[in-house]
């Protein structure tokens, strides 16, 4: 499993505490944008595995008896 | 480039034709994807997709070559599935019917737990939420082209997006789409694991 390690740099104990209280809030808020970029992901995910569906062959054949009508003057 | 008015019955450029169809062919997938976002499950996603490729054929004259075709038959598919809606108020009970139905269907090893959550988180959006959120979001789409297909401002779509997306993270969180006693996280946190590695990579 990965996870997040704070970026593994060495700090003194001051420095430390006003590091994590401005971390705090940006830390909620790129926890929020990976949230939503998660579902982004997921939602694409979810469209193109339709997309990357074979087509079923009554499209194209709908397409073609429909042309050939045309052509047979019968467009209505 | 345009076609010529009038150049869908007789008459017509065979090239230009030839070109149309192959164009249309190619975004067969695109609006079957779209439909089944729409209606929920794939048969009656086929029938719209079906029906709006005819319509397309069928309009092949009022189209401008060179415009943006999928967001023109996307418009076409769209108009198709509300003017049915209109006709029959049995699809708005479809909708849940089909949401779980497809639930049960999709018996896909492959298939993620969260992509059927997020179904079901979807189909408890408002339509016009939802809608917004496949064309910019899945569709791939500019805030401008959804605007288009949908018939309305592009703020209205921005506005829609966004509250499509804070929504759909409260419903997923909260597991306020669940229907078979699942645990509530589950949602959020298979589709925070997979995509896990989108934050190491930034």
């Amino acid at each position: 499993m990965m996870s997040y390690n704070g970026g593994g740099r060495t700090l003194d104990r001051e420095d430390e505490s006003a590091e994590a209280a401005r971390r705090a809030p940006r830390r909620a808020l790129d926890e929020a944008r990976l949230r939503q970029q998660a579902i982004g992901v997921k939602l694409r995910q979810m469209f193109d595995r339709v997309v990357n569906e074979p087509v079923p062959d009554e499209f194209l054949d709908i397409l073609r008896r429909h042309d050939e009508n045309a052509k047979g003057g019968d467009d209505s | 480039m345009t076609v010529k008015a009038g150049a869908a019955t007789g008459g017509a450029d065979p090239a230009m034709e030839g070109r149309f169809k192959r164009e249309l062919v190619a975004l067969i997938p695109h609006l079957r994807a779209f439909a089944r976002t729409l209606t929920g499950d794939q048969a009656s996603a086929d029938d719209l997709a079906q029906d709006a490729l005819m319509k397309a054929w069928d309009a092949r004259a009022s189209y401008q070559m060179g415009t943006n075709m999928k967001a023109w038959t996307f418009m076409i598919l769209r108009n198709q599935f509300y003017s049915e809606k209109r006709r029959s108020w049995r699809q708005t009970q479809l909708d849940q019917d089909a949401a779980e139905r497809t639930l049960v269907a999709v018996d896909d090893p492959q298939s993620p737990v969260a992509l059927d959550e997020l179904r079901l988180g979807l189909g408890m959006l408002p339509a016009e939420q939802r809608e917004a959120l496949i064309l910019v979001g899945a569709g791939g789409f500019a805030y401008e082209e959804a605007a288009e297909i949908c018939g309305c401002a592009v703020g209205t779509v921005k506005s829609r997006v966004s509250r499509a997306r804070r929504a759909l993270q409260g419903i997923l969180e909260t597991g306020a789409y669940d229907r078979d006693g699942r645990s509530a996280s589950d949602a959020m946190n298979s589709i925070l694991a997979a995509a896990e590695h989108l934050g190491q990579a930034r």
